[in-house]
C-alpha cells in the first residue's frame, strides 16, 4: 500500500525490535504518518486541512468528555448544569467555549477540506472511496453537531430540536410516527434530551472509526497533489516526516492562533444570545436559525415555498436539503474529465468559483430572516447549486479542452524532469 | 536530495550548530511547553468546583445537646460528631497516659480551652472511612466508652482516640470555632 521506494522501518533499540515482533504499532505509525509514507513533494497549504480536521476532532472529544463529567442530561437541570460548568467548575468556561468554538472551527476546516477536494478533483479515480467516506464523515458531523447544540436546553436548542425533527414529519404517511419515535414524545422533552446526549457522546467515536477508514483508503493510492498528476518516481515524493509533519505543524500553529482568538476574545460571536434563555415550549424565538455551518442547507430547505407538481413544499424542501449533500456521493461519476486539478481546467475553474460564490450566497440567505428578497435569492442559488453538479459538471467535462499537464510532479516543481527527457531513449 | 545544502557547506562535518537545529529545538520546545500548559486546565477541572467549596463550612447550634449526648451533623458531605462529654467521661479520658497511645494526644489537644466538654470530631473512621457507632441514641460505644467502628472493629475512647483495632489515627478534629456560647462553626 505504498510506493516501492518508501523508507523501511528499522527498529534500533532492542526493546523496539521486541515490540516490532509482537505488536508492530511503531511500524504502523511510521508507515502512516512517519518517514515511511512518501508524499508528493508539491503539496500546498490546502493539504493541511485533513490533519487540522483530525486535530479538531481530538479537541472536540477531549473537551466533550470533560463536559460530560459535569453536564446532566435532564430537562430539569440541563440548562443549570451548563451554567454550573460556566461559573463553578474549574476552567469550565474554557472547556465549554473550546467545545462550542471547536465545533465551528471543525466545520471551517472541513469545508475548506471539501472545497479543496472540489477544486483539485480529489474525488476522482482511484480515490473515490476516500471521497465517499469523507461525505459519510460530514453527515455524521452534522448529526453530532445538531444533537450537541440541543444539549444546553436553551431556547435555540429546544426549537432547533423541534424544527429539525419536524423535517422527518414531512415524509409521506409515516412522517409523524417517525418524528414521535425520534423524539420519544410529541415535542422535545426529557426522552429526546437524554437520547441526544447518548448519541452525541457515541457519534464522535463512530467518526473516529470512519476517519481511520478514510485514511486507510487514502494510503492505498497515496495523497493526491495540486497538479493532479500521479506520482511516477521517487523524485516526485518526500517522506511525510519530517517534511509534512513540519508543514502541518506550522499550519496547526496558524490555526491555533485563530481558534484561540475566537475562544478567548469572541467566544459567543458565533452563538445565539437566545440560547442563554432556558427552553420554553410555549414561545418560539422571533428569529430562529441554525448554527452558521448549516446555513447553506437551511437556505435550500426554505427555498421551496409552494408545492412542486404533486409533492408538497415541505417534503420538497427536506428532499432538496438532503440531496444537496447526497449529490456529493455521485460527484466522482458526474465529473467525467480525466484531468483532476482545476489548475489545468479553465472552464471548470470558472464554474468552481461560481459554486463557491453560490454556496456563500446560500449561506448568507440561510442566516437571514425567511423573507424577501432572501427567499427569491435562495431559490435561484439553490437551482444553480444543483445545476452545477447535475448539468454543468457533466457538460464541462465533456466539452472542455484542458491546458497541457506537466510530465510529472518533479517537472512541475523543478521545471524539468530527467525522466521525461531520458524516457524516449529508454 | 539534500535539503540542507547551503547551510551545511558553511561548517565542517559534525561541528557547530546549524540554524535548522535551533529552529527545530525552539519549535518543539514551544509546542511541548504549550502542550503541557494545556493539560493543566484539563486536570484542574476535576478538582472540587466552586459550588462544592462554597458548602465547606457548617454552623451547628449545640444548645440542645445534654451532657452524655451526641449528635451527627453533616460537614462537607460527611458526618461530624458533636458530643457533650460528662464529667466522668472527661476524667476517664484524662486518666490515660498520653505516651501509651497509638496517636498520642490529650483531651486538651482535641478540644477548645474552656470548652473541654465539647468533643467535635469527624464521624469517619481513620481506618477505611466507615461511620463509627456511638454518637446515636442506643448505639454501641465500644469498650472504651467512645466510638466503635463496626466495619473492622476499631475502638475509640471518650476523647475519640484510637485504642484498639486497625485504625492508625484518632478521629480527626476538624477546624472549628465557637461563634457564640451555643453555636459552632465548622470549617
Amino acid at each position: 500500500m505504498s510506493f516501492p521506494w518508501a523508507n523501511e522501518y528499522k527498529p534500533g533499540h532492542p526493546l523496539m525490535q521486541w515490540l516490532d515482533e509482537k505488536l508492530p504499532l511503531p511500524r504502523f505509525v511510521y508507515n502512516a504518518v512517519g518517514a515511511g509514507y512518501p508524499v508528493p513533494r508539491n503539496l500546498n497549504y490546502a493539504w493541511n486541512f485533513g490533519v487540522l480536521a483530525g486535530f479538531c476532532l481530538m479537541i472536540q472529544i477531549v473537551t466533550g468528555v470533560i463536559l460530560a463529567m459535569h453536564y446532566a442530561a435532564n430537562q430539569g437541570v440541563a440548562f443549570d448544569s451548563v451554567e454550573h460548568i460556566m461559573r463553578d467548575v474549574n476552567w469550565g468556561w474554557m472547556m465549554r467555549y473550546a467545545h462550542a468554538n471547536g465545533a465551528s472551527a471543525f466545520f471551517v476546516v472541513v469545508y475548506i477540506h471539501i472545497f479543496r477536494g472540489f477544486f483539485y478533483g480529489s474525488y476522482k479515480a482511484p480515490r473515490e472511496m476516500i471521497w465517499l467516506l469523507g461525505v459519510v464523515i460530514f453527515l455524521l458531523m452534522m448529526a453530532t453537531a445538531f444533537m450537541g447544540y440541543v444539549l444546553p436546553w436553551g431556547q435555540m436548542s429546544f426549537w432547533g430540536a423541534k424544527v429539525i425533527t419536524g423535517l422527518f414529519g414531512a415524509i409521506p404517511l409515516v412522517g409523524e410516527p417517525i418524528q414521535q419515535w425520534l423524539l420519544g414524545g410529541f415535542a422535545p422533552d426529557n426522552a429526546a434530551l437524554n437520547r441526544f446526549f447518548s448519541l452525541h457522546f457515541l457519534l464522535p467515536f463512530v467518526i473516529v472509526g470512519v476517519v481511520i477508514l478514510h485514511i486507510w483508503a487514502l494510503h492505498i493510492p497515496g495523497s493526491s497533489n495540486p497538479t493532479g498528476v500521479e506520482v511516477k518516481t521517487e523524485s516526485d515524493t518526500v517522506p511525510f516526516h519530517p517534511y509534512y509533519t513540519a508543514k502541518d505543524g506550522f499550519g496547526l500553529g496558524v490555526f491555533l492562533i485563530g481558534y484561540c482568538a475566537m475562544l478567548f476574545f469572541f467566544p459567543n460571536a458565533l452563538g445565539h444570545p437566545d440560547n442563554y434563555i432556558p427552553a420554553n415550549p410555549m414561545s418560539t424565538p422571533a428569529h430562529i436559525v441554525p448554527e452558521w455551518y448549516f446555513w447553506p442547507f437551511y437556505a435550500i430547505l426554505r427555498a421551496f415555498t409552494s408545492n412542486f407538481f404533486f409533492i408538497p413544499a415541505k417534503l420538497m424542501g427536506v428532499l432538496a436539503m438532503f440531496s444537496a449533500i447526497l449529490v456529493w456521493f455521485f460527484l466522482p461519476w458526474l465529473d467525467r474529465s480525466p484531468v483532476r486539478s482545476g489548475h489545468f481546467r479553465p472552464t471548470f475553474r470558472k464554474f468552481y468559483y461560481l459554486l463557491v460564490l453560490d454556496t456563500l450566497v446560500l449561506g448568507y440567505c440561510g442566516g437571514a430572516p425567511a423573507a424577501e428578497p432572501y427567499v427569491m435569492i435562495s431559490q435561484i442559488a439553490a437551482v444553480y447549486y444543483f445545476a452545477h453538479f447535475l448539468i454543468i459538471l457533466p457538460i464541462v467535462s465533456a466539452i472542455e479542452r484542458p491546458e497541457p499537464l506537466p510530465f510529472s510532479i518533479t517537472e512541475a516543481v523543478l521545471g524539468k524532469d530527467d525522466a521525461a527527457t531520458l524516457a524516449p531513449a529508454a | 536530495m539534500s535539503q540542507d545544502a547551503g547551510t551545511e557547506a558553511v561548517l565542517p562535518d559534525g561541528e557547530g550548530v546549524r540554524r535548522r537545529d535551533f529552529i527545530n529545538i525552539a519549535a518543539v520546545s514551544a509546542a511541548g511547553v504549550g502542550g503541557v500548559i494545556t493539560l493543566l486546565p484539563l486536570i484542574s477541572q476535576m478538582a472540587p468546583s466552586a459550588d462544592v467549596l462554597a458548602e465547606s463550612s457548617t454552623e451547628i447550634d449545640v444548645s440542645a445537646i445534654q451532657p452524655g449526648q451526641a449528635i451527627k451533623a453533616i460537614f462537607r458531605k460527611q458526618p461530624v460528631f458533636v458530643r457533650n462529654l460528662t464529667a466522668k467521661e472527661i476524667s476517664e479520658a484524662e486518666a490515660v497516659p498520653v505516651a501509651s497511645l497509638r496517636d498520642p494526644q490529650s483531651l486538651k489537644d482535641r478540644t477548645k480551652p474552656g470548652k473541654e466538654n465539647w468533643l467535635i470530631t469527624m464521624g469517619v473512621c481513620t481506618h477505611l472511612g466507615c461511620v463509627p457507632l456511638g454518637a446515636g441514641e442506643g448505639e454501641v460505644k465500644g469498650e472504651f466508652g467512645g466510638y466503635f467502628c463496626p466495619c473492622h472493629g476499631s475502638t475509640y475512647d471518650t476523647a475519640a482516640r484510637i485504642r484498639k483495632g486497625p485504625a492508625p489515627k484518632n478521629l480527626e478534629v476538624p477546624e472549628y470555632a465557637f461563634t457564640s456560647d451555643t453555636v459552632v462553626k465548622i470549617g
